[in-house]
């Protein structure tokens, strides 16, 4: 299965783009992706312990499960307002 | 939920307290109280050149929503809740957010103001680079 990962702000900047396709194998969780992430990207090492996560708008936990065509997004510590 | 009594966006034009209070202006409403974020000049004895603010527009957008859901579950006084953050390049002195509250009367109306703006900086998926002057620039966050 096919996730589109979306990535903002320093994380952003570090790895050079502000999207990703990456294939998983079917079933995998937020923390699989991540780990398949940072082994292809090792700049993104320094961010993933301050990282939340978004799977389709909505702030999920490490073991969520994700499914074809999930948007994942990778949320470093907000800062609006 | 409602859309006309929760109006939230997020945008890359320029934002004026004023355009937003007009819209929850109606009969039933005697009191708006508002918060208006403005880019500061320094951080910490250091001279800000400008901010640059990235936000997942579609996530942020909805979470601003949600804010506004919160306040109206907390507190039912309150009529509208209009959240308009701005995004992309500000200089020192521009609006970057405005959070507008109705209600009848003003009772409730202060303590559901300071819980946007908290909530705001806790979840709301929007991000701000600091460029100073001397060059250098960081992305800022609560912590």
């Amino acid at each position: 299965m096919d996730v589109n990962v979306r990535l903002f702000a320093a994380p952003r900047e570090a790895v050079g783009t502000n999207e990703l396709t990456v294939t998983l194998p079917d079933g995998a969780t937020v923390a699989e992706l991540i780990q398949q992430l940072t082994e292809a990207h090792p700049v993104l090492k320094a961010y993933v312990r301050f990282l939340s996560v978004a799977v389709n708008r909505a702030y999920v936990g490490q073991q969520t499960e994700l499914h074809d065509g999930d948007e994942v997004a990778l949320l470093p510590p907000v800062g609006g307002g | 939920m409602d859309d006309t009594r929760n109006r939230c966006e997020v945008t890359q034009a320029p934002i004026s307290a004023d355009e937003v209070i007009v819209r929850l202006i109606e009969p039933a409403v005697g009191a708006v109280v508002t918060f208006v974020g403005v880019v500061r000049g320094q951080t910490e004895g250091r001279r800000t050149l400008h901010l640059e603010y990235e936000a997942y527009p579609s996530m942020a957008e909805q979470t601003l929503r949600q804010i506004g859901d919160e306040i109206q579950g907390r507190w039912p006084s309150i009529r509208q809740v209009a959240i308009v953050h701005r995004v992309g390049r500000l200089a020192v002195g521009q609006t970057a957010v405005v959070i507008a509250l109705s209600a009848a009367h003003r009772a409730e109306t202060f303590d559901a103001l300071r819980y946007a703006i908290d909530r705001l900086k806790e979840i709301t998926p929007i991000w701000k680079k600091e460029v100073f002057v001397d060059g250098e620039a960081e992305w800022r966050s609560e912590e």
